[in-house]
């Protein structure tokens, strides 16, 4: 595997658990929402011409993201 | 002696319901107005209690008949992230702020309570009062999530109520519990999250310096000095001055914060909610965004929602439009008659009535659009179309929020605009306001079909389609265009404060209420007739005395020497030369003759000035101006084919052809496509910006764009 993986980088419908943030502020704003470190998320649906995309997280409530905001999360 | 009402906030995550439970509790005792000093709507009601006798003897507890209800923006946690959410914690920061709440309402959604509770500790950890409301118990029964109010209550510490926003269940216990909230000082017995506990020597000089005695408030001093109201700028310096001494770091600090609230909270909330089986959330919300969120489908569908809302603002709003326009017409028409005649007689009917007829006839498609918005915004599927149309959208420096708005401008930019409260990014929602009324308006049929009739022929295009018809499509699609490419401008120039970002959770499908479908569409359509209306009906009257009067005795003497040269016309048609050579001699008309040479390089004369100052109030009184000043009949005929024909037989003076040619038509319709010619979109702008700058870079902007590209169309063709 080369170096790491993003939410952005999953295809549609693969899980994935959450690792870490690469992006400071943008983080703050994704834990508050309840993507923890730890948490699944699942690549749920993808928008029209790719972006936005909406995953699902801890397998209960879904959140629609950016592409460029989903690079942020780290998985493993 | 009566103490002044308790304040109650209620505060809760986006999605949770919390404007559905603030109708439930207040219904329509409810205001509509702004935070001091704020850009940000704020919406108060009254909750009632039952109040029995021996309640109101205990001294501590709630036991007013009457709360005040004070709505919070939505927020995550209590570090904003938008200036809507900044107010939310400036309140609950400031014991001296007018808001400041003597308990607060937490809303939470119990099918991810978790991440609900977050927020709530951070409340609780403020040392505010606090209840617990627990929400959408439906969802969490569909997700098999049973919640346990009664552990919960007694982890937490706190009243918890199980409610159902929706239809209502629970709310009385939840009045009851908020009525006997204790009114204790804001000492925590125990922090959930004590921020002391990892940086102790900062939090006691903070305490100390501000003679706070609540850890977690001193933690918001140092982490949100810069955006609190109540803090001067010494004191934020001296703040900054504390952060570097001590070497915090904020991010860090929030980072650890969030995680260890929820590492906290997660033993409590397995031990208060059990799951049983596989929690997912409802099948159907799963089903319906499989087609809804489709790149082909989830189009489809959102066209075919847009063609009802078009349906609804353009089709079934006329029937109850006309009704408003003709009862107008008559009670104008008996005031005349019943009244003696004179000057008051004719500022109450032409001016004053013939404003707020001017208001009211917005209210059908007001109350039909804010109802459909509502309506969309209630079922869950807002969230999905901003979805799909955020990436067209941030092309052009706007926000997948955007969209709403631009749609609902081809009705009416005033409702529009309203709308535009959804978007939260306060840079993106001014962008979407500066461009909104470059939508055509329904305002500008009437114009457009007038001036089309008389220059394109009424011939088929490769068989099928119509060759006005497209012309007017065009006209529409201009509109469009303007928007986007302005949008796309006022990005390069105006600087952006805030990044943008399209976090948003996506709510599951839920069946309407109409029930506060019905609030919503009264409560927009009153704070329209009240807060914009009043600006309109001024105005209208100034445009009145402007037409009526003139300087000296001037009036009196267009009227005699019109009346000499028409001694042997019939009454009729002196009258109504009478009205016209008075019209030409009005301030008014002044002003269209001073204006004259401005407008001449667009290929207009001074009668076309007098429409064009005229149909500033609103566009559509162009076609009456028009036909006042070639005075057909005595007042505004609705007769488009005489006016037509009238404007036809105008002859240019200067060429002795027709004073339209397809030149100036032409030129007149790029004019209409673009400029800012509404009062009524000026007057809301001004209130959904609070002020009178953006108004004024807007009309200016129009303007010139109007200007430019009318003289451009009229300098190509003639």
């Amino acid at each position: 595997m080369l170096l790491t993986r993003n939410v952005a980088d999953l295809k549609k419908g693969e899980s994935a658990v959450i690792k870490s943030f690469n992006d400071r502020d943008m983080s703050l704003k994704l834990l508050e929402m309840g993507c923890l470190p730890g948490c699944e998320v699942r690549l749920d649906a993808v928008a029209p011409f790719g972006d936005p995309i909406c995953v699902r997280v801890g397998g209960c409530y879904c959140l629609s993201l950016r592409r460029n905001e989903a690079a942020s999360i780290v998985v493993e | 002696m009566k103490p002044a009402p308790r304040k109650i906030a209620l505060i809760g995550n986006p999605n949770s319901g919390k404007s559905t439970l603030f109708n439930q509790l207040t219904g329509l005792r409810q205001k509509t107005g702004n935070f001091p000093g704020v850009t940000v709507e704020k919406k108060t009601g009254t909750l009632r209690f039952s109040v029995s006798a021996d309640d109101s003897a205990s001294g501590d507890t709630l036991t007013l008949a009457e709360a005040t209800l004070i709505d919070l923006p939505g927020i995550y946690s209590i570090y904003p992230k938008s200036r809507d959410e900044q107010v939310a914690v400036d309140i609950l920061a400031n014991p001296q702020h007018s808001d400041h709440p003597d308990a607060v309402v937490v809303v939470a959604d119990a099918s991810n309570l978790q991440r609900n509770l977050l927020l709530f500790t951070q409340i609780a950890d403020l040392g505010l009062p606090t209840v617990l409301a627990l929400n959408m118990l439906d969802v969490a029964d569909s997700m098999k999530l049973k919640v346990n109010a009664v552990q919960l209550a007694m982890q937490l510490q706190v009243p918890v109520v199980k409610i159902n926003a929706r239809t209502g269940e629970g709310i009385d216990r939840l009045r009851e519990a908020i009525q006997s909230v204790k009114m204790t000082d804001s000492l925590v017995s125990a922090y959930f999250l004590d921020p002391a506990e990892k940086q102790l020597d900062i939090i006691q000089a903070v305490k100390k310096e501000y003679q706070l005695d609540n850890n977690y408030l001193a933690l918001q001093y140092i982490c949100q000095h810069d955006s609190f109201t109540f803090l001067n700028q010494g004191q934020r310096e001296q703040l900054d001055g504390l952060i570097a001494k001590h070497n915090f770091d904020k991010t860090d600090f929030l980072a650890y914060e969030t995680i260890t609230r929820y590492e906290r909270l997660r033993p409590l909330v397995q031990k208060a909610v059990t799951t049983q089986g596989d929690s997912e959330q409802p099948a159907w919300t799963r089903r319906l965004d499989r087609v809804l969120l489709h790149p082909f489908w989830g189009y489809v569908a959102f066209l075919f929602v847009l063609l009802i809302i078009f349906q609804a603002v353009f089709a079934w709003a006329e029937y109850p439009m006309d009704w408003i326009d003709q009862a107008t017409a008559n009670a104008i028409q008996w005031t005349k008659y019943a009244l003696p005649q004179g000057v008051l007689n004719d500022m109450l009917t032409d001016g004053l009535m013939a404003g707020i007829g001017g208001v009211i006839i917005f209210i059908p498609q007001i109350a039909f659009l804010f109802g459909l918005v509502g309506l969309l915004e209630e079922s869950g599927y807002m969230a999905r179309v901003m979805v799909i149309m955020d990436k067209l959208m941030r092309k052009f420096g706007l926000n997948g929020r955007s969209v709403v708005p631009l749609i609902s401008g081809v009705a009416c930019a005033v409702p529009a605009i309203m709308t535009t409260r959804s978007i939260n990014n306060p840079y993106e929602r001014l962008l979407t306001i500066l461009v909104t009324p470059l939508m055509s308006c329904s305002a500008r049929l009437p114009i457009y079909t007038i001036l089309i009739a008389l220059v394109v022929p009424d011939e088929a295009v490769l068989g099928i389609l119509n060759l006005q018809g497209l012309v007017l499509l065009g006209l529409y699609l201009l509109g469009l265009i303007g928007a986007l490419g302005s949008a796309w401008l006022f990005s390069i120039f105006v600087p952006r404060r805030e990044p943008s970002y399209f976090i948003l959770e996506m709510p599951t499908y839920k069946w309407p209420r109409w029930s506060h479908l019905g609030i919503t569409m009264y409560d927009s359509v009153k704070s329209f007739v009240l807060e914009a209306g009043k600006i309109i009906v001024a105005i209208s009257i100034i445009l009145w005395v402007l037409a009526s009067y003139g300087p000296g005795d001037s009036m009196e003497r267009a009227e005699e020497q019109t009346l000499q040269e028409m001694a042997n016309a019939a009454p009729q048609v002196r009258e109504a030369a009478v009205a016209s050579a008075q019209l030409e001699t009005s301030y008014a008309g002044r002003f269209g003759k001073f204006i004259e040479p401005a407008i001449a390089p667009l290929g207009y004369d001074w009668k076309i000035g007098i429409a064009l100052i005229t149909s500033f109030a609103a566009r559509e009184v162009f076609v009456g101006t028009m036909s006042t000043i070639y005075s057909i009949g005595g007042e505004a005929s609705e007769d488009a084919v005489t006016i037509r024909e009238r404007l036809q037989k105008e002859r240019n003076p200067q060429t002795g052809g027709p004073m339209y040619t397809p030149a100036v038509s032409f030129s007149l319709l790029m004019f209409y496509v673009f400029a800012m010619m509404c009062m009524s979109t000026l007057a809301i702008v001004y209130r959904e910006t609070h002020g009178w700058k953006w108004p004024m870079v807007q009309l200016v902007y129009t303007m010139v764009l109007a200007y430019v590209s009318a003289w451009a169309t009229f300098q190509l063709l003639s």
